[in-house]
């Protein structure tokens, strides 16, 4: 215990990191993800093809193959970072939103087609019927499982760590080399950070589940 | 059946033609409404009354031949299409109120976020529709919390809150319980009157004595008959006419 309470600073640097990198990567792929939705139900082919294509390829491969394009394949291209923590951001965004997306679409699918085709008949557009109608009754049903992706995103991030970001996991990493003795404690306390911003997300996602059932 | 000067004609269609798969809904289908027309589209299930009112705001698309409102012939998509749309009032059988909105939203957002009405003249303007149809007391509750009723004269208000040419009612009271589709008919017998151009797919004989200035008959995707109620109540022409009202009758 005592290498915990010892390097509690450090923990709580990590803390803050991954904080940060989630934080971000989530705001970016819930609008991402949102886009990407829109796209899938949209009148245009193509966008719909995109989107598609986009959300089968990143959500079937792994999340390391995504590091890998942003932290080797990227910079190749002429896409160069000062840090390696922008890579992750780039990784983690746009993993997460084929998820996020999926699970809009889904919320978007449980709308009755009805909904749309009133607002449509009062001669609404299709951005206004998405935004004032479908959106609105999409969401509720998909906070649920956003929040689920979410707490997934926060896991993610420590796969940042094995890319030369120093965070929650990174952290653990180095404190676990350097303390050979004494392992176990050091994991246990980084997935108690861990589990100090995932249990929150979970309760929140019950509380929300419970208050913003919709009535028909 | 009547004949129509062809500029005359507030709702036209002209030789519409649609598949379902395998399945041809609509046949060649001819149809000219004139402004201040009532007219009742009746047959048997799947006669393609439905997919006839629908297609006439395009929320089904057709494959062949044209249809225009006023003059002007429906566009494929777009901006046009929508402001077409919001011409054409459409009422449906499951009534369709935004879930999330108030009554009075429900009302107001079509003119509010379409026309670009002020949102004071919105309200002021949504309230009369209400109180006209019979539900004003009930403007700032949720759909959920209105009988059927209720819900479909907020439909009918919601769909009139856009100033349309014309209305279109599918099966505007097939899933209301039967003491609830008096109030419902009262509303559009009184529309009727008031000489708004009316296209109404129903099962209600009774709605069309009273309020059709013309019954038209559908059977298996084209129109068997087009005549006056009294003629078609009266004297059938067609034995597919003659067969439906005769099931019809009976009970």
């Amino acid at each position: 215990m005592d290498v915990i309470l010892e390097n509690l600073p450090l923990y709580w640097n990590g803390f803050l990191r991954t904080l940060f990198l989630s934080v971000v990567s989530g705001v970016i792929a819930l609008v991402l993800g949102t886009l990407l939705a829109a796209a899938r139900v949209s009148p245009v082919a193509a966008l719909r093809g995109f989107s598609t294509v986009y959300v089968e390829v990143l959500r079937n491969t792994p999340l390391t193959i995504a590091f890998f394009f942003a932290a080797i394949v990227l910079p190749r291209l002429g896409v160069k970072f000062e840090q390696f923590e922008i890579a992750a951001i780039i990784a983690l965004s746009t993993y997460t939103a084929a998820f996020i997306a999926e699970a809009v679409r889904s919320g978007v699918n449980s709308v009755p087609v009805g909904q749309a085709e009133a607002a449509r008949s009062i001669g609404m557009n299709f951005g206004q019927v998405l935004n004032l109608i479908i959106l609105p009754q999409a969401l509720r049903t998909v906070i649920p499982p956003l929040i689920n992706i979410l707490i997934a995103l926060v896991k993610n991030s420590s796969v940042a760590g094995a890319f030369f970001v120093l965070e929650l996991f990174g952290y653990g990493r180095q404190l676990a080399n350097a303390n050979g003795d004494a392992v176990i404690p050091v994991l246990l306390g980084v997935a108690f950070f861990y589990l100090l911003l995932t249990v929150p997300l979970g309760i929140l996602a019950s509380t929300v589940e419970r208050k913003v059932a919709i009535a028909r | 059946m009547t004949t129509h000067v062809p500029g005359d004609a507030l709702v036209s269609l002209n030789a519409v033609n649609k598949h379902y798969g395998q399945l041809h809904v609509l046949k060649d289908i001819n149809l000219q409404v004139r402004k201040g027309e009532v007219v009742v589209v009746i047959g048997p299930s799947g006669s393609g009354k439905s997919t006839l009112c629908r297609a006439i705001n395009r929320l089904e698309t057709i494959e062949g031949g044209t249809i225009s409102i006023d003059g002007k012939v429906l566009p494929e998509e777009g901006k046009e299409l929508a402001q077409l749309r919001a011409d054409v009032g459409m009422v449906f059988q499951s009534f369709n109120l935004f879930a999330h909105k108030t009554i009075l939203e429900n009302v107001t957002l079509g003119p509010i976020k379409v026309k670009g009405v002020a949102k004071g003249t919105a309200d002021k303007d949504a309230m009369a529709l209400l109180e006209r149809v019979g539900v004003g007391h009930q403007a700032p509750k949720l759909p959920a919390q209105l009988s059927g009723g209720q819900q479909q004269r907020v439909a009918i208000a919601r769909a009139l809150a856009m100033k349309p040419k014309v209305m279109l009612f599918d099966e505007p009271t097939s899933a209301l319980d039967p003491e609830m589709i008096n109030e419902v008919l009262d509303v559009m017998v009184q529309l009727a009157k008031e000489g708004m151009t009316m296209i109404v797919v129903t099962h209600e004989m009774g709605f069309a004595r009273k309020a059709a200035d013309r019954v038209v008959f559908m059977a298996d995707g084209q129109i068997v008959e087009d005549a006056t109620p009294e003629e078609f109540f009266t004297n059938p022409k067609s034995d597919r006419a003659k067969d439906f009202l005769s099931k019809l009758l009976t009970h």
